[in-house]
């Protein structure tokens, strides 16, 4: 079986292994939030259809229904965020108002996707 | 011990660590120490027996107990959605860590480490597909982390119950 010195040597690879993951992890996470951009646009799919686009830039608030399903969207000040929600954990609700291209506020249970969107971006809306 | 005698002792070391990982999934739900702000971030306290048996006895029984521990854990206290999620990320992280092992130059620690990433990343894929939306991806660097730091945890209990439990085997 392995000896004393393999063992030494595993240890090493899981330190090496956790530090690149982690780096790994950084980077990807630093990418993400320095290349967003203020968006314009919220959009709402629930069960992955489209239920509707709303501008960022004027206050309402929208009653999302998904059969008793039932979340409320604010936008306020050029930010989304979700106010109550009827499933039982609430995360949706306890998340901070979003406003960057690409952030969204997710409600696994009632599976509704807010996503906030640049809509007249200068970037191509298709990289084939 | 003869053959059957052999076979008996698995399956019924293989139904305690079955039960002990039933009991760390109940024990991981209750405790208000362990339930986090953010939910789908957990310790993953169930990896433990997992590692244990996929070290002790092998890649099968370790899928059998995480497959049963899954299956009977959502019928008792989930529901069909939490089930998706849960045998997605079991099994993709369970393949992960039997092929690390294969590879052997991984400590237990490293091979819960992937385990735990890719037990998230399992459950992100599944609500990619459910939700149909590309955006739950970028809850991964928040969960990668934590599934990081609750591997590393993890593994370093999985490699005490290794060292320290040597009567079950057969």
């Amino acid at each position: 079986m392995s000896g004393e010195a393999s063992r030494k040597s595993k240890v090493k690879n899981d330190i090496i292994f956790i530090a690149v993951l982690l780096a790994l992890i950084v980077a990807v996470g630093a990418v993400y939030v320095s290349t967003r951009q203020e968006g314009d646009t919220v959009t709402v799919t629930v069960g992955g259809e489209l239920y509707g686009e709303y501008p960022l830039s004027q206050d309402r608030t929208v009653e999302i229904k998904n059969g008793e399903a039932l979340n409320l969207l604010i936008i306020e000040g050029g930010k989304a965020s979700v106010e109550h929600a009827s499933c039982p954990d609430g995360v949706c609700a306890a998340h901070r108002p979003i406003s960057r291209d690409g952030e969204s506020i997710i409600c696994l249970p009632n599976e509704v996707v807010v996503t906030v969107r640049k809509k007249n971006a200068d970037a191509p809306d298709i990289i084939v | 011990m003869n053959k059957r005698q052999k076979k008996t002792r698995k399956i019924a070391f293989l139904g305690l660590f079955t039960a002990v990982a039933m009991l760390l999934s109940y024990v991981e739900a209750i405790s208000p120490v362990l339930v986090t702000a953010i939910p789908g971030i957990k310790m993953g306290l169930p990896n433990v027996a997992v590692i244990f048996v996929l070290y002790r006895f092998g890649a099968p029984e370790a899928a059998l107990v995480s497959a049963v521990r899954v299956i009977v854990v959502s019928l008792l206290f989930g529901n069909p959605a939490a089930f998706i999620y849960s045998i997605a990320g079991a099994m993709l992280s369970l393949a992960v860590m039997v092929l690390l092992k294969k590879m052997d130059f991984l400590s237990c620690v490293g091979v819960s480490v992937a385990g735990g990433v890719f037990h998230n990343l399992g459950q992100i894929l599944v609500a990619m597909v459910l939700l149909g939306a590309a955006e739950v991806g970028y809850y991964m660097v928040a969960l990668a982390i934590s599934g990081t730091v609750s591997g590393i945890l993890i593994g370093l209990c999985g490699a005490l119950m290794i060292k320290k439990l040597p009567l079950y085997r057969l």
